[in-house]
């Protein structure tokens, strides 16, 4: 393997396993500062300690979100430095805004949240509560403005081979980052949602100690599931209409279209991929669907790989352009199917109070244990989709990911690092799940003793 | 003053504050499985820190973030070159910062041992390593004219260096048992007293040998100008000084002091770097300085005027959060878990 390779694998496996923790913390923040609200306004205890039962699942997750991020930051400098010279006038201003904006925000309030129960008046530790889930936020929207650059650049020019920044309004208007950042942040309402059904319904499946409790938490869930997933597919939709417009070749990539249609593009649902001879060995297709999804009628032509690889390399020199289909094809329907799959738990978990069938079903329940899955499914899927079908590219159309890597690390020294972070981080997320699972199966603490 | 030396100044500040913050909080997990004797004190010991460490620890990622918007060049050349340190650095932080959360959620005294070893490991090893790194920054290393350091770990563990790194972890542990004995009561807090005085005694030999060492190997005390010569005496002094105060029990103000020596010595390698950041050891002119090192001036307005906004903010917020914990940690045990 080059280096290349293996920078690649290196950056994939940490980032992939620093985001099963960043949605949780995006969604579970917000959740937790609105029971603690509930609280402060009705002055109703059981939010309180919903919010301090929630917060002990939230807090394993945020830790190990928190150093897993660590990594990321230090990455671009070490395996791909030149990136970060090519890139550096624009890449690192949304980084430091990122820290500046962000990180000091969650870091000192959600240290103020933790030890300030006694301490801190009612409605300044609520406020403590809001300003961690909106650093949170902060800290997503000024990363997923750096990724948006690298999937859509605006505002820079080059000068003596490098990207130079000429407009910072054009960078943070970026047309692609408002579909982004809704897009992850409903992802990660939905996490939370699920997460939170998932414990509650096995408190419920128990069906001892405080049913109430968790009987309340499983409403505010079943609500937030629903409006996270619904949204989470709306805005993702839109995202892949933008995106035939800027990346046509993504889209072709994510639904296999080798061939060019003119007229109207059949939705392809499953195909054997052929990449060495640009087609598929065989299709299951809706008619005239693709076109449907990308223009809202049943017309309008789609550009195939082949045709869209013949422009890139008249524009850019010889090369292959076509990013990995098979991965972006199914990761897209992976990610998608979850999304309609929870889309369709969250409903039934709202209507549930009102559905006798519902109620009594106890194997309604037990789905959304190994639901508790699904979100991470689509997530990690979703990233795998959105970077890979990016490829070759690490900036769109500016800058090669071959070209991006550090010159003066060797591909040995890269084996070594991945090796070290792969198992470190691996036993890290099985002790950070088995943790959040310890903590959402406990029962939650009586006021009189909660610490 | 020109765009560039500001953003030298600001990045300058970032570690400063991140030496200055993060410094007490390793120092404290270094001495945590040495000054706990049982599970309670542990937690003692943690709780002092625990409210604070994650905040603390931004100014590194701020730091860094800072350098890469400012200075792309010398944020890529830097953290390629020292890419195996670095990795163990994050290796380290990501085992510390973990531990703090970890810790509790398990009754298991093995458990809870385990993880102090890991407050200590990843305590330790960044704090060396840092120790190290500012060495090398002040002596120069092997950086060629392309920009890039192509000789791996080794030669960045000279002998200059790893003394470096012992300053470091000395200075912090000193800075932590200043910390300490602040925030504590009882058994603690006299324990953290005699560490403070027997590490300030190792900080001290430890310091002078260095400076006396970077004198002659390095140009930042002695260089024409902007130096850092005036700033390292100041540090020494308030070394001093720190000693008197922890031998007559004033430990507040030890602590102040303590913090003063880690600002000096910052500000003195900053100065003594002036104008370069990156020192090339092979031929001066392939030096990454302020000028050929930074981003355009366009990048350098726009972020100069967001910083100047928020940096403010960022400082009043966290500040105001050392003052809501300003009490010493309650030692009762029913009030140490969370």
């Amino acid at each position: 393997m080059t280096i290349v390779d293996l920078s690649r694998i290196q950056f994939a496996v940490t980032t992939i396993i620093h985001f099963f923790f960043v949605p949780l913390t995006l969604g579970l923040s917000i959740l937790i500062a609105m029971f603690e609200t509930k609280y402060v306004t009705s002055g109703n205890e059981t939010y309180k300690r919903m919010a301090k039962f929630w917060g002990k699942v939230f807090l394993i997750s945020f830790a190990a979100g928190v150093v897993t991020g660590i990594i990321q930051e230090f990455h671009f400098g070490m395996n791909w430095s030149e990136y970060s010279r090519f890139m550096g006038d624009i890449f690192g201003a949304p980084l430091a805004l990122d820290a500046l904006l962000g990180f000091y925000l969650e870091s000192v309030f959600i240290g103020l949240w933790v030890f300030g129960w006694e301490r801190l008046p009612k409605k300044i530790h609520l406020a403590a509560a809001w300003l961690v889930a909106i650093g949170s936020m902060i800290s997503a929207l000024w990363i997923l403005t750096a990724n948006s650059f690298m999937q859509n650049p605006v505002g820079y020019a080059i000068v003596n081979g490098r990207a130079v920044m000429t407009s910072f309004y054009d960078l943070i208007t970026n047309p692609n980052l408002p579909y982004q950042f809704l897009h992850v942040l409903s992802a990660g309402i939905t996490t939370a949602g699920f997460i939170v059904l998932g414990f509650s319904a096995l408190h419920l499946l128990r069906g001892k100690g405080d049913v109430d409790f968790f009987q309340k938490a499983f409403r505010w869930a079943a609500i937030y599931a629903l409006i996270g997933s619904l949204a989470v597919i709306i805005v993702g939709d839109a995202h892949g209409k933008f995106l035939e417009q800027i990346q046509p070749m993504k889209i072709s990539a994510t639904e296999a279209v080798w061939e060019s249609e003119p007229e109207a593009a059949d939705l392809i649902l499953f195909a054997g991929i052929d990449e060495k001879n640009g087609e598929n060995s065989f299709e299951l297709a809706i008619p005239k669907a693709l076109s449907f999804m990308l223009y809202n009628r049943f017309s309008g032509g789609v550009l195939g790989l082949n045709e869209l690889q013949e422009q890139a390399a008249a524009q850019y020199g010889p090369g292959k352009y076509i990013p990995p289909v098979a991965i972006t094809f199914w990761s897209f329907r992976i990610m998608v199917g979850a999304g309609f799959l929870m889309l369709l738990l969250a409903f039934l978990a709202l209507v549930r109070p009102r559905v006798k069938f519902l109620q009594k079903s106890s194997p309604f329940l037990k789905i959304l244990l190994p639901a508790m899955a699904l979100p991470y499914i689509a997530c990690t899927s979703g990233w795998m989709l959105t970077e890979s079908a990016r490829q070759p590219w690490i900036v769109y159309g500016l800058q090669l990911v071959r070209e991006a890597v550090s010159p003066n690390v060797t591909a040995g020294t890269v084996l070594f690092s991945l090796v070290l972070f792969t198992v470190v981080l691996v036993a890290l997320t099985w002790v950070t799940g088995w943790l959040m699972f310890q903590s959402g199966i406990a029962e939650p603490k009586p006021e009189q003793s909660v610490g | 003053m020109e765009l560039n030396t500001v953003w030298f100044i600001l990045v300058a500040f970032l570690f400063t504050g991140f030496f200055f913050l993060e410094g007490f909080d390793f120092g404290v997990g270094m001495l945590l499985p040495f000054l706990g004797k049982n599970d309670l004190e542990r937690r003692l010991i943690i709780n002092s820190i625990g409210p604070v460490w994650d905040g603390n620890e931004v100014w590194m990622i701020t730091a860094g973030a800072a350098m890469f918007a400012s200075f792309p060049d010398v944020y890529a050349t830097l953290f390629s070159g020292f890419y195996v340190a670095l990795v163990i650095m994050v290796l380290a932080l990501i085992f510390r910062g973990v531990a703090f959360e970890f810790r509790e959620k398990r009754e298991s005294r093995k458990w809870r041992t385990g993880w102090d070893w890991a407050i200590f490991t990843g305590s330790l090893i960044p704090a060396f390593l840092w120790g190290v790194v500012v060495a090398n920054l002040m002596r120069g290393f092997a950086i060629q004219p392309d920009m890039n350091y192509y000789g791996g770990l080794l030669p960045l563990l000279n002998t200059y260096a790893l003394l470096g790194g012992l300053v470091f972890v000395s200075l912090f542990i000193m800075h932590g048992a200043n910390f300490l004995t602040r925030k504590v009561q009882g058994e603690v807090k006299e324990r953290a007293k005699k560490a403070a005085f027997s590490t300030w005694i190792a900080a001290t030999i430890l310091i002078v040998l260095f400076l006396v060492w970077s004198y002659f190997v390095t140009d930042i005390l002695t260089k024409p100008e902007i130096n850092g010569l005036i700033p390292a005496i100041l540090a020494a002094v308030s070394l001093l000084v720190t000693g008197w105060l922890i031998r007559s029990g004033r430990s507040g103000w030890a602590f102040i002091t303590g913090s003063l020596t880690v600002v000096f010595a910052t500000i003195m390698v900053f100065a003594g770097l002036y104008p370069r950041i990156l020192i090339s050891s092979l031929d001066p002119a392939w030096s990454l300085t302020i000028v050929n090192a930074a981003s355009s001036p366009y990048t350098l307005q726009v972020m100069t005027i967001v910083a100047a906004i928020f940096l403010p903010v960022v400082l009043i917020y966290q500040g105001w959060s050392y003052w809501v914990f300003r009490k010493r940690v309650d030692a009762k045990p029913e009030n140490l878990t969370y």
